[in-house]
């Protein structure tokens, strides 16, 4: 152990105190419900946090593996009365189990190091493995792999991901879209930048034009640098804190938050985190009120879109889908505190009829690699959830986060449903197009 | 014995890892902490029987406890004692709608119970502030109270029949669905908020209610408390019973409005939530009579909710109250002290004037229609002078609320909290009979020992 305390017994005690454990968290935390042992609730972990900042924990495998069950869904903050910031909490728990290494193993180093620290803190060269796998989906290899079933030559765990292998988009954000575009009449209202994520980039890059037309639409200038770090969300999910930082700081140093109305992100997951900045960068003293200043800009694209009276589509989208449903994205709903708005977009939208779904604002099990790690309580979760979608009878599902977007199509896939996945901007771009053609 | 309780059990329902001792050493109660022996899950009468027998073998304490969300440290273990968590014994047994009742076992949340009367057009009425997670086990255990309180009575209203398992491991029932039965000594009811002091709930039979046809909600703006708490008596003194008469001060709205966003007011010095239900006509005239009354008594607004959505998210809100102060400080120490409805005026004032003889931080919410008022002292636990000056004033406090002729708990009950007042409030004579009552039960004294009174 160090001399001077780090990680839980550093935080300001205040933080941990907060949680009274009365108890209002627990209907609404996933892995409470599915086992009924309070050692898997927010009250329930965040009284280890305690125990191990107060020294009564040991920090050992045991509560590594609890903070690694928990989704982070912070479902759990929606329902606190007492406001306990269990992002932070949980944020810097990982990050202690990190540090002190209670898990670590040479496979897992390596393997942190390569996605972590290499993948996700080079736009390039993810960008450059995304074309790969692109031309081995494009080139028919993947169907052939798995025609042939050579995926039986793989490790178990690894063959029992490759199914979920995301379909990367042939063209990716900066083919599609300018680094600076104008509204077509020419008058501007707002300058805004849009942030174009790592995943939505390479996987759903159609979702990041539509925000950019949506956003022109609305007398928007819009700003969209073709090369863009990673936000650092994984990062800092994932006990990564120092590399979280660096992220952050890179993102600041691209982008000036003074320059623009708004830094528009579509992706549920990116945004909570990115509104963070100003915490994550408090202590550090060249990059704390530019931080400040930057996650009093971050909007969520639906946040923004209603914030400045987005104008209702006068045509249907070309898809005619006329029963949508929406799933939210935990880290938009409970992050960032953003519900209402996509229903908004979504109910304005010309021969839409927004049927809600039971749990809405429940975790789907996609929850950043949580499906990776811990198949089994994703797999539960996701099946919950595809039973609430499939009993609204909607065509559609609309959501707003490439993680649960990948997640929806695997599960509805797999129950043998023909329902799509949309974000809802790409239906409102959809509509707005349609009125043009009209 | 740990081996016993795995064979009886599985290993999947006896905890003994520090990680789980950790989290099962506390209820809902400020600055109260105890880390068990093991903690055990039963998913039967008869697992519960065995457990206590095991128990008395080897002489070792039982705490038993539902979703731990108690105010009065009732479920926070006992030194070495075995936790028997009941959550896994979560059935709903049988909705009878010819006779109106419901029969569940004791790991039901309150909630669940509530909802599935619902669905039936039925009724349950007791709803305390946990209600979307405290088990019924643990709200007949406690005799738990909630918003309704004035109109449909508590807990022990609603229960016809349970369920209990004996320190000795027999299993009796006790009650029934008739309502009118005179067959023996009215045992029931002596579980009925004993705290899990002479037995273990396993089961309870509730009696459920028609629906109410209508329900309208209301939420009055005062700008001085005694005007609210004068509106309040001017209310029952025109005959009329809502059934939510719940009172919020000035530093509760702050907080409940920060975490729901109800568009409480937040330059109100007080504000009075209002609901009356039952037949449209009846409602709409008492609403109406009420609405007046709020505007005579000085009432600076009066509002009406627009639909029951705006009502449930209110009294959800108003649900928070406890949780919401705890925004304001680290500890927050809530008391529960409740007089006759006549003396609540002169109860706030000296909540007010102690507080500040004190130098404390005090906010004060409850149900004002059942003079049930709940003090919250916000303060610090590692302020161990402030701490002191928190329990003299909690003193004086309940000895001014037993002067006025009330309790020192009115629906959170007694548990490691209050014990020390219990006495003052019984008399010498009452205090042995309970104590007599507890040895002829648990003639070992395992069951939640040191609660309600000292070994």
């Amino acid at each position: 152990m160090s001399a001077s305390p780090r990680g839980l017994a550093a935080l300001d005690y205040s933080v941990l105190q907060q949680c009274m454990h009365c108890g209002m968290c627990l209907p609404t935390c996933p892995t409470y419900a599915k086992t009924n042992r309070e050692r898997h609730s927010p009250r329930g972990r965040i009284a280890l946090m305690r125990a191990v900042a107060d020294g009564e924990q040991a920090l050992n495998r045991s509560f590594a593996e609890e903070m690694a069950y928990c989704l982070g869904c912070l479902a759990c903050t929606s329902a606190c009365p007492a406001g306990v910031d269990y992002a932070t909490l949980f944020e810097t728990a990982r990050a202690e189990v990190e540090q002190e290494r209670v898990v670590a193993t040479p496979k897992r180093d390596l393997l942190r190091w390569v996605t972590m620290r290499f993948l996700f803190t080079r736009p390039r060269v993810l960008r450059f493995v995304g074309r790969l796998l692109w031309l081995y989906q494009a080139s028919g290899g993947q169907a052939f792999v798995r025609r042939a079933k050579l995926t039986r030559l793989l490790p178990r765990k690894i063959r029992e991901l490759e199914p979920l292998t995301p379909d990367i988009r042939r063209k990716f954000s900066p083919q599609l879209i300018a680094p600076v575009e104008r509204p077509r009449d020419g008058v501007v209202r707002h300058r805004v930048l849009v942030l174009t994520g790592c995943m939505q980039d390479l996987m759903f890059s159609e979702i990041n034009r539509a925000t950019v037309d949506v956003l022109l639409e609305n007398g928007c200038e819009v700003h969209t640098p073709p090369v863009q770090a990673c936000c650092g969300s994984l990062h800092a999910h994932n006990g990564d804190q120092p590399t979280a930082k660096l992220l952050a700081r890179r993102q600041l140093e691209a982008i000036d938050p003074f320059a623009f109305d708004a830094i528009v992100s579509n992706a549920g997951g990116c945004g909570s985190h990115l509104r963070h900045y100003d915490h994550l960068l408090a202590d550090e003293p060249a990059y704390a009120a530019r931080a400040v200043e930057w996650s009093r800009k971050v909007k969520d694209i639906h946040e923004w879109l209603v914030a400045i009276g987005f104008r209702k589509p006068r045509a249907a989208a070309e898809s005619g889908c006329e029963k949508v449903t929406y799933h939210e994205s935990c880290h938009l709903c409970h992050g960032q505190k953003v519900s209402r708005q996509p229903r908004e977009i979504l109910r304005a939208l010309p021969g839409v009829e927004l049927k809600e779904c039971a749990e809405s604002s429940w975790c789907c099990g996609s929850a950043g690699i949580y499906n990776i790690v811990q198949p089994e309580t994703a797999g539960w979760l996701l099946q919950r959830k595809v039973g609430h979608l499939r009993a609204t009878g909607a065509a559609t599902v609309a959501t707003a986060n490439p993680g649960c977007h990948l997640q929806l199509e695997n599960g509805l896939r797999a129950a043998g449903s023909d329902a799509r996945v949309l974000h809802p901007v790409l239906l409102l771009a959809q509509a707005y197009r349609a009125e043009r053609s009209a | 014995m740990i081996a016993s309780l795995i064979a009886q059990l599985g290993a999947a329902n006896v905890l003994t890892a520090p990680e789980d001792l950790a989290v099962y050493a506390y209820d809902g109660t400020a600055a109260l902490k105890q880390r068990p022996r093991a903690v055990v899950f039963a998913r039967t009468a008869p697992e519960v029987s065995a457990v206590l027998k095991l128990a008395r073998e080897h002489k070792v304490p039982v705490v038993t406890r539902g979703s731990g969300t108690g105010l009065s440290g009732g479920s926070v273990p006992v030194a070495g004692a075995l936790v028997l968590c009941l959550v896994d014994l979560n059935r709903i047994l049988e909705l009878d709608t010819k006779n109106l009742t419901l029969r569940a076992e004791a790991g039901v949340v309150t909630q669940a119970i509530f909802d599935a009367a619902d669905a039936a057009g039925l009724f349950y009425p007791p709803d305390p502030g946990s209600m979307k997670i405290s088990t019924i086990g643990g709200n007949v255990a406690e005799n738990s109270g909630g918003l309704r309180g004035l109109k449909y009575g508590v807990t022990r209203d609603y229960v016809m029949g349970l369920e209990v398992v004996l320190a000795d491991g027999s299993i009796c029932w006790l009650g029934g669905k008739c309502v009118k039965d005179v067959a023996g000594y009215n045992l029931r009811d002596l579980f009925i908020g004993s705290e899990g002091t002479l037995g273990v709930i396993t089961q309870v039979l509730l009696k459920l209610l028609p629906k109410p046809a209508a329900r309208q909600t209301l939420l009055a703006t005062f700008a001085q408390m005694d005007a609210a708490a004068e509106t309040v008596s001017a209310i029952i003194a025109a005959k009329i019973i809502p059934c939510t008469l719940e009172f919020l001060d000035r530093k509760t709205i702050r907080c409940v409005e920060d975490f729901a966003h109800v568009g409480l007011p937040l330059d109100a010095e007080a504000v009075l939530l209002i609901e009356t239900d039952g037949h449209p006509a009846a409602v709409a005239d008492e609403i109406s009579r009420i609405e007046a009354l709020c505007r005579e008594q000085g009432a600076t607004a009066v509002k009406r909710a627009a639909n029951a959505e705006e009502a449930t998210k209110l009294a959800t809100a108003r649900r928070s109250a406890f949780s919401a102060l705890a925004r304001l400080k680290p500890t927050t120490i809530l008391e529960d002290a409740t007089v006759p409805r006549s003396e609540l005026a002169k109860m706030i004032r000296f909540v007010g004037e102690t507080a500040a003889k004190h130098r404390l931080d005090v906010a004060t919410f409850g149900h004002f229609g059942d003079g049930n008022l709940h003090p919250t002292f916000l303060t610090n636990e590692r302020d161990t002078e402030e701490m002191h000056r928190v329990e003299a004033a909690m003193q004086e406090i309940f000895a001014c609320a037993l002067s006025l002729g009330g309790t020192i708990t009115g629906e959170h009950g007694v548990g490691l909290a209050k014990k020390a007042f219990l006495r003052q409030q019984l008399g010498d004579d009452s205090h042995a009979l309970l104590k007599t009552i507890k040895r002829a039960l648990d003639p070992d004294g395992l069951l939640n020992p040191g609660k309600i009174f000292d070994r």
